[in-house]
């Protein structure tokens, strides 16, 4: 059997090749926050508070572009609906565990520590400790999350805006969703959704970004009603 | 209201996180809600990717000449190839600043 420190080790070293790509989408993140106009003490908070890098980002994006609170709020809340499918692949490693735990664990549950501590779960079935690994894992991608956004706080405010690094926000989700791209299914609802935004761009509040998903979900619909 | 409006967006995405794991029985989800949820990445980020690359600061379609479209297919090139995150970025980034500041 393994000590709890030694699953948390274990999940410290499974995620860590990922903090190549979480600590420059941290620095990237911080220093687009200064860059729309928001002051560093609100762009760390939302770090902080919501915890999610795709997310921060469109969020600060939509309300410097004046889309109402409400529609960046629901934004947020499309983008990480994802959570629930991984929550849904967790409860069944974490169903012992006592309500204040899961409540603890369930801050620490993004991309990254999910996938790695998802097929440590698999692999081991029999231990007891297991959760330590998606603590490990977790708390290693927090700590790299905040310390990385200070530092791209600190970027920001020394970069010169002819830099035009506001290109990096399109650029970062090409970055997210580019496997994607080699699924037919995926692309075509990519390329609705997109060109549904370009379209709908000037719609008040900034609603494209609600509108937008939604039409691509119903291509996404229609793919799966013909493949059957 | 921008405070309000952060703590209100951690509260869901805490709910996402923990609402599967503490409250709501997982069989909840359907299969059919499952693999429609599979697609949520691919219908929110082209809909910030597009307008970004395709507009201009004032929401206007941009030329065809456009550094930021010289950027973006960089890196979706660079990035369908590589498989690597942080190389799409730099990459596409680069190829931006060259147009802009060489040519």
């Amino acid at each position: 059997m393994l000590s709890k420190f030694q699953i948390f080790k274990i999940g410290f070293f499974d995620v860590a090749p990922h903090l190549l790509s979480v600590i420059p989408f941290g620095i990237i993140f911080g220093a687009i926050g200064i860059e729309l106009g928001f002051d560093p003490i609100m762009t760390y908070a939302t770090s902080l508070i919501i915890f999610g890098g795709a997310s921060q980002i469109v969020f600060l994006q939509l309300l410097s572009g004046g889309a109402s609170s409400l529609i960046a709020i629901t934004s947020v809340g499309v983008i990480n609906s994802r959570h629930l499918l991984y929550g849904a692949v967790l409860s069944e490693y974490l169903n012992k565990l006592s309500l204040i735990k899961k409540l603890f664990i369930s801050y620490f549950i993004v991309d990254q520590g999910f996938a790695v501590s998802n097929i440590y779960f698999k692999k081991n079935k029999e231990q007891n400790f297991n959760h330590y690994h998606l603590i490990g894992s977790g708390i290693t991608l927090w700590l790299c999350w905040q310390i990385s956004t200070i530092l791209g706080i600190y970027l920001g405010s020394i970069v010169p805006e002819a830099l035009g690094l506001k290109f990096a926000i399109p650029l970062t989700f090409i970055a997210i969703i580019i496997n994607e791209l080699r699924k037919l299914d995926h692309l075509i609802v990519m390329i609705v959704s997109g060109l549904a935004a370009t379209f709908f761009y000037n719609a008040p509040f900034k609603s494209y970004i609600l509108i937008s998903p939604l039409i691509g979900l119903f291509a996404a619909y229609l793919i799966l009603k013909f493949k059957k | 209201m921008t405070w309000t409006s952060i703590f209100i967006a951690g509260f869901i995405t805490y709910l996402t996180r923990m609402a599967m794991i503490t409250l709501i029985d997982k069989n909840v989800f359907n299969e059919n809600f499952r693999k429609i949820l599979a697609y949520v990445p691919s219908v929110v980020f082209p809909s910030i990717i597009f307008p970004g690359v395709l507009l201009n600061d004032y929401g206007m379609l941009v030329t065809i000449t456009d550094p930021k479209i010289y950027g973006a297919l960089t890196a979706i090139f660079v990035g369908y190839f590589s498989r690597n995150v942080i190389l799409t970025i730099i990459s596409g980034l680069t190829s931006y600043w060259i147009i802009i500041f060489v040519f």
